[in-house]
């Protein structure tokens, strides 16, 4: 019954692995979660996520794949009596039967069997039936199993509170789908770190120290080495202004995120989208530009390039000269975009929209189709997958 | 092999779900990882379990400058240069030079230790890969003596993060995980309680409803976590302040009293004056 429950969480977008299940049923066979549904929860959450992000998808897949199995279990609990299932399972299993399923290790089987037993028995379990038929796949009989007996029922009573654990969805605002603060945006940034020595030699480097030392019969040499450095160089170009107003709030933590993260960080601001000019201050857009082919000039193309913007647009804006909102170009924006991408190959465009909008926009599929597709919504997880692109 | 198992102590407060991550942690002998706001007593957690399963404790803080080699052991190379030039006997033996780390001593131990790695984090990326086989195997090799160092008793490794560096999966798998979600008001109200058992409830009530308060302003760049709380109810005891100053008929216009125990950063403190401010004007009494 875990292997199902496994799968789902696989198909939900977890990266459970199979070491983590094994480690699963091995903490079932110790017998750490009792017979409560709620410790059940708890050690399964505690093996399988790892990631305070994933709590919350990891609840809503728990809540749906166990429905319903705990209503059966109450009705179990009203109607037979825990030590005379208890002693009824014991006797109705052989040794050997128990030690064909703990070679086996699979729950069903066992559950199987004692469905059967169960079934020849007179009518105390007419009511019971029913909780049997769910029991292939109910949690109890994956650790209502123990190699030294078979036990099925709940220790104590424990009170149950109306709402269940996994159902209060306590950590809903930590799933990476839905929130982006600044210190989310460092750890996506810092994947892109590659370190390299740059710079005066200012560190002993021990180990050259002792080699070069121990060749020289013992006389010492002292050897330096610069300090490492993250190497990453990054170019990052923000729209600004109209469509943008709406996300101005993410813009800046991203931009605050990356500044602090990269030692070469060069941004510039543009509006709706790229011309010839881009400027550093927005406030003094119009007396302060810089021509994107001195950008180009400037820039190695070892720089990363990284757009941010709504894509939102006329078309007339990227396709046509003349096109842009703000002033008269006398090149499309198309073409300026092109010779961007060619000095910078390792590019992607942030999109702060939510990438189900996006095909309402005839716009953003003309940019997705000039950035060949490297688009990403600024969501963390978006921004994962956009890190890795420019890898 | 029978085991204690952990419950929380007299001045720890151990939620259900946290106490089964413990307990599975120690019975299958693995590591577990903690995670949580700063200042939820991620830490304190170690500590405390060495405590109440009666264990010893060995703690490796980690800083940004912490290599994995450092937990093992580390050979000081340039002390035995200076002594062989210095033409010491101790020269000829390479075992005076190794330095034992913490994961050694803690795998010497004579009884099952507690082995805290704090704020894994911190250190370089490669760091928790580095220590794969260390905690997979519990043993590792001392290249410069030619031995075999393996743990007598396998810890209970307790490794703490707060979040600064995303952890690579094969490290994760290795782990059970816990995240130390905000505490609510009720489990508060009993962490309080086992620090100050003599406050007076009304007292306690009061900061209570001040301190949430205060976490709920929108915008804050830290928001005061248990700590915080803890240092706030000392300071107020500390200067006697009645439950009545922490209590006001418009709530939401008052500056709680010491609130720069809350509040460690100077924009937050000018962001919720402004609020407090702008509430009164717009609610003048």
């Amino acid at each position: 019954m875990l292997i199902p429950f496994f799968y789902m969480l696989r198909d939900g977008g977890m990266k459970t692995s199979i070491t983590e299940l094994l480690m699963l049923q091995e903490a079932l066979k110790s017998g750490l979660a009792g017979q409560s549904v709620d410790d059940f929860y708890f050690l399964a959450r505690t093996t399988l996520v790892k990631d305070e992000a994933h709590l919350d998808r990891f609840d809503r897949i728990f809540a749906a794949y166990f429905k319903g199995v705990e209503d059966s279990l109450k009705d179990l609990m009203r109607e037979i009596p825990d030590d005379w299932l208890q002693r009824q399972a014991e006797l109705a299993l052989s040794d050997e039967e128990k030690k064909l399923i703990k070679s086996m290790g699979g729950f069903e089987e066992l559950m199987k069997a004692l469905q059967q037993r169960l079934d020849e028995q007179n009518e105390r379990h007419e009511g019971g039936s029913k909780w049997i038929g769910t029991a292939g796949t109910s949690p109890f009989g994956a650790y209502g199993y123990n190699p030294e007996g078979v036990r099925i029922g709940q220790q104590g009573s424990r009170n149950r509170s109306a709402v269940k654990v996994w159902d209060k969805r306590e950590y809903r605002n930590l799933d990476d789908s839905v929130e982006l603060g600044t210190r989310n945006i460092k750890v996506a940034l810092r994947r892109l770190r590659k370190f390299a020595r740059e710079g005066a030699a200012d560190q002993l480097d021990l180990n050259d120290t002792i080699d070069k030392t121990a060749r020289n019969g013992g006389m010492l040499d002292i050897r330096m080495v610069p300090e490492r450095h993250n190497a990453v160089k990054v170019l990052l170009c923000f729209d600004i202004g109209g469509s943008m107003d709406d996300h101005i709030r993410i813009c800046e933590e991203t931009f605050s995120a990356a500044r602090s993260e990269f030692k070469h960080l060069e941004y510039f601001y543009f509006h709706n989208f790229i011309y010839e000019s881009l400027w550093k201050d927005n406030r003094r857009r119009q007396t302060e530009k810089t021509a994107t082919l001195d950008v180009m000039n400037k820039y190695p193309s070892d720089y990363k390039m990284i757009f941010v913007g709504d894509a939102t647009m006329s078309p007339y804006e990227v396709a046509y000269a003349g096109g842009s909102v703000e002033h008269w170009n006398e090149e499309p924006g198309a073409v300026w975009i092109k010779r961007l991408l060619n000095t910078y190959p390792k590019a992607i465009w942030l999109n702060p929209e939510p990438k189900s909008r996006w095909d309402y926009t005839p716009s953003v599929k003309l940019i997705r189709d000039l950035m060949d597709d490297r688009m990403y919504p600024l969501t963390i997880a978006g921004l994962d997958e956009g890190i890795k692109a420019l890898r | 092999m029978p085991k204690q198992k952990f419950t929380g102590t007299r001045s720890y407060i151990a939620t259900d779900d946290l106490t089964m991550a413990v307990n599975a942690a120690v019975t299958l002998q693995r590591p577990i990882l903690i995670k949580g706001e700063p200042g939820t007593g991620k830490t304190q957690l170690a500590i405390e379990v060495a405590e109440s399963l009666g264990m010893p404790l060995f703690e490796w803080h980690i800083k940004s400058t912490t290599k994995a080699q450092q937990g093992l052991y580390e050979y000081d190379a340039v002390a035995r240069l200076r002594d062989s030039q210095l033409g010491d006997d101790k020269v000829h033996d390479i075992s005076n030079y190794i330095m034992r780390g913490k994961v050694w001593e803690a795998f010497e131990s004579e009884q099952q230790p507690v082995l805290l790695i704090d704020e894994i984090d911190k250190a370089d990326i490669e760091f928790p890969n580095d220590l794969l086989q260390e905690l997979d195997r519990m043993e590792f090799y001392v290249y410069e003596t030619r031995k075999l160092v393996s743990a007598r008793h396998r810890p209970v490794m307790v490794i703490t993060s707060n979040n600064e560096k995303e952890l690579p999966d094969a490290f994760l798998r290795r782990c059970f995980f816990h995240y130390i979600k905000f505490p609510d008001q009720d489990t508060m109200a009993k962490i309080v309680d086992v620090h100050f058992p003599k406050l007076k409830k009304e007292l306690l009530t009061e900061a209570l409803n001040a301190f949430y308060k205060v976490r709920d302003v929108r915008g804050l760049k830290k928001k005061p976590s248990t700590s915080e709380l803890l240092d706030w109810i000392k300071l107020l005891l500390a200067e006697d302040i009645p439950p009545e100053a922490l209590r006001s008929e418009n709530s939401r216009s008052a500056i709680p009293p010491l609130y720069g125990a809350l509040l460690k950063n100077e924009q937050d403190v000018h962001l919720f004056e402004q609020l407090v401010f702008l509430d009164r004007r717009n609610n003048p009494q």
